[in-house]
């Protein structure tokens, strides 16, 4: 303040703000050389970075992509367009919309009462080119209808109202006269997508369409966010009174932001329809919000580097890794060991957890076989190389369900008190508590993958955003005094 | 006080003797609580208008009924002789009153750059879509907004320099961040600027600096300014007229000397004379 403080006499004053700035800025980039090829890679401007992340999607199926490999990244590139369009409402305009996912769901069901034969005798069977254009103006109608409350309500009181539109649209789908909409049982037997001559037939031709659709989305999101569209929505976030003092129509800002994020979830839900040749009111509940949610939180809010790279993690770990007993071991493993190289401090004490685990292990293992034979019958989950290592340090009994289950319920407690004592006992307890995880992870947990990739997901997440609070692509950002 | 007979168009400057700013006997409850009652204030063309009183006499008051955060119990706010009481905040600010926070308001997560460029809001026509596809008119939109919001940076000099314009506005030292709130009002080409104490919390010179802003952005900018200050070096430095309030009630109006030897305004800051007491309030 005192140097800021001299009249300006020539040449730019070193003052106290930029030094923060300064401190900031550096503090965003990695050490050392890392940091150097970090700021190369940020000279590289926005669209050849988009090019090359675009033609790399695009060449990724002809590397010989099986069918589920094929599927994860249909369904990747699904979650990633609705976590670009949730960004404009909640990134930008910083509207907490929880309502998200049925605008989603309009859009595939709209496109399946448009392009199949559910309605009337023969069905409407509209080409894409007409379908889909309708559907997505229907969709920035709805968003605008959604948003009306967004005038008068703010933060947890929108949220709570957008909530329940989103699960009123999976009532009504649900319930509302089954003829037309199908009830429980869903649509089935959409049109494939076809227009302006194509017919989309293969899982291969709605990647394809999705890469291009992604891109171009991605592309007019930057254009927006760099247009005076874009710079309103995020004064709107910072502080709607000083927006509204220098010209900014809040309300309407809000009701565009809507708009614009119900749009490109209306599109992204009519390729999904036509992708999955039919719809359940199922698809567009609250799981996938948190999927969406979960991307955009991991990769950034705000950022839409961010929301695509979040969807990117998410679902790659989520739906690729996740449903497979061995992968999901070496996220497990892997974010286990991670963690404690991060944050266990000093090397000593890492070193001595760590080799404290593995020797409470072989003895465990070796004091329960000589007890009973049975109680280390059992093959761990895991299996390959990783199978192997744990063999005779994970006890597995022959039926391992209950250990499993009563080993879970002492992890728990288990990591309650390790949160509750203080360092000499922490770490004390940390041995036991990651033995046991492993334990609890090899007999039961990793034989429920539906289960357990909801908790895997949950510490993914902790543990980003203890780390980074502001995801993976995101900026830091310092909250607005109201 | 005087109204003219046709009223002027307010995009054409006016003539000096019309107030370009005028409360009509603006009143304004909060349910039991009197904020403002009866207050007369007009505002010249290009007049610098001081606005003092002790803390919570109504003035940060006067400015949010004026910009349409409150609407008025009763009375009118005339701006160059439109009545403006009951529009919308954005509606008045586009009219060409803009204003500074007490307690400031930044777009705090946004560059310096995007916080002035965003008062351009109000300014610029073109539609998302002519924005997407940036077509013509929304490039020279972009063009003019991008050279206004350098032209109104520059005005600070090396308090706001060119180095400066592409860090978050939450980098700026606190008085910086003044002066940025000040840019961004200028960013909507204003013909009235309000400003919420644009001296608090600064040291002498920049004190001191700020009285000549004021001055010289009525100089060379050509606005009329109301200035809320409880810095009497600013206000005795700057202001052609001075309006003192206390609950809500103007208790002096005139040259800075006159209002401050007012007894009334003594009475206001410093309280009465114990012996003269002879009621509590």
């Amino acid at each position: 303040m005192s140097l800021d403080s001299q009249p300006s006499a020539a040449g730019p004053q070193v003052g106290a703000d930029e030094w923060v700035a300064r401190q900031g800025r550096r503090r965003e980039y990695l050490p050392g050389r890392l940091g150097t090829a970090q700021r190369q890679f940020e000279r590289i401007g926005f669209w050849p970075r988009l090019a090359v992340v675009g033609l790399v999607g695009a060449v990724l199926p002809s590397l010989g992509l099986g069918g589920f490999q094929l599927q994860v990244g249909i369904d990747t590139l699904v979650i990633m367009l609705l976590a670009l369009g949730l960004n404009i409402v909640v990134g930008w305009a910083g509207v907490l919309d929880l309502g998200y996912v049925a605008f989603f769901g309009f859009g595939a069901y709209g496109y399946a009462l448009l392009s199949s034969a559910q309605i009337g005798s023969h069905g409407i069977h509209l080409p894409a080119e007409l379908s889909v254009p309708i559907v997505m103006v229907a969709a920035a109608a709805l968003g605008l209808l959604v948003g009306l409350p967004s005038r008068r309500l703010i933060g947890d009181y929108l949220a709570i109202v957008t909530l329940f539109f989103g699960e009123a649209f999976v009532e009504f789908t649900n319930n509302v006269a089954p003829g037309d909409f199908g009830g429980a049982n869903g649509i089935v037997g959409l049109d494939t997508l076809h227009g302006f001559g194509v017919s989309i037939t293969s899982n291969a031709g709605y990647y394809y369409l999705l890469v291009i659709v992604a891109v171009v989305v991605i592309s007019v999101l930057r254009l927006l966010d760099t247009s005076r569209t874009g710079r309103a929505w995020r004064a709107v976030r910072e502080d709607p009174l000083a927006a509204a003092s220098m010209t900014i129509p809040v309300n309407r800002v809000k009701l565009m932001a809507f708009a614009f994020g119900a749009v490109v979830a209306a599109l992204v839900g009519t390729i999904y329809a036509a992708q999955q040749i039919s719809v359940f009111p199922t698809d567009f509940d609250t799981p996938i919000l948190i999927l969406i949610y979960a991307a955009l939180v991991l990769g950034g809010v705000g950022s839409i580097a961010g929301a695509a790279t979040g969807a990117l993690v998410v679902m790659i770990i989520y739906d690729g890794l996740l449903r497979n007993a061995t992968y999901s071991g070496y996220i497990f493993y892997g974010l286990i060991v991670l963690t404690l190289l991060i944050k266990l401090r000093p090397w000593r004490r890492l070193a001595a957890v760590l080799a404290a685990t593995v020797a409470l292990g072989f003895a465990a293992h070796a004091i329960a076989r000589a007890i009973s034979a049975s109680a280390v019958a059992g093959a761990p989950q895991s299996t390959g190389w990783l199978g192997d290592a744990l063999r005779d340090w994970v006890i597995v009994p022959a039926s391992p369900q209950a250990l499993g289950d009563w080993g879970y319920v002492v992890l728990v407690c288990l990591l309650i008190a390790l949160v509750q004592v203080k360092h000499p006992w922490r770490t004390v307890l940390l041995v036991p508590a990651l033995y046991l995880a492993s334990v609890v992870w090899e007999t039961a947990l990793a034989a429920q993958p539906a289960v357990t990739r909801q908790i895997m997901l949950g510490a993914i997440l902790i543990v980003t955003m203890v780390a980074r609070p502001q995801g993976l692509l995101g900026t830091r950002r310092v909250e607005t005094p109201i | 006080m005087t109204a003219p007979e046709p009223p002027p168009d307010p995009a054409a400057p006016g003539p000096a003797a019309a107030p370009i700013l005028n409360l009509d006997r603006l009143s304004l409850h909060f349910g039991g609580l009197q904020a403002l009652s009866d207050l007369e204030l007009h505002v010249d063309d290009r007049e610098i208008v001081s606005l003092i009183g002790p803390n919570g006499a109504g003035k940060t008051t006067v400015f949010n009924v004026i910009t349409g955060v409150y609407e008025p119990s009763a009375g009118d706010v005339r701006f160059a002789g439109h009545s403006i009481s009951g529009q919308a905040p954005h509606r008045i600010a586009g009219m060409g009153i803009a204003r500074t926070f007490q307690s400031l308001r930044l777009f705090l997560n946004m560059s310096v750059m995007e916080n002035v460029l965003a008062a351009t809001y109000g300014r610029t026509h073109a539609s998302p879509a002519e924005s997407i596809l940036r077509l013509p008119r929304a490039r020279r939109e972009e063009r003019e907004a991008r050279a206004l919001a350098a032209d109104v940076l520059s005005f600070f000099g090396q308090r706001l320099a060119g180095y400066r314009w592409d860090q978050p506005a939450y980098s700026l030292s606190y008085a910086n961040r003044r002066r940025l709130e000040i840019a961004r009002a200028l960013g909507t080409k204003p013909r009235l600027l309000l400003l919420d104490e644009p001296a608090a919390g600064m040291n002498p010179t920049e004190t001191h600096e700020i009285t000549e802003l004021i001055s010289r952005l009525r100089d060379e900018r050509n606005v009329s300014i109301l200035v809320i200050e409880h810095d009497m070096h600013v206000v005795s430095g700057c202001s052609d007229r001075v309006i003192a309030l206390d609950h809500g009630v103007k208790i002096a109006e005139g040259a800075f000397d006159a209002v401050a030897s007012h007894p009334a305004v003594v009475e206001a800051y410093l309280g009465r004379d114990p012996e003269a007491l002879t009621e509590p309030e």
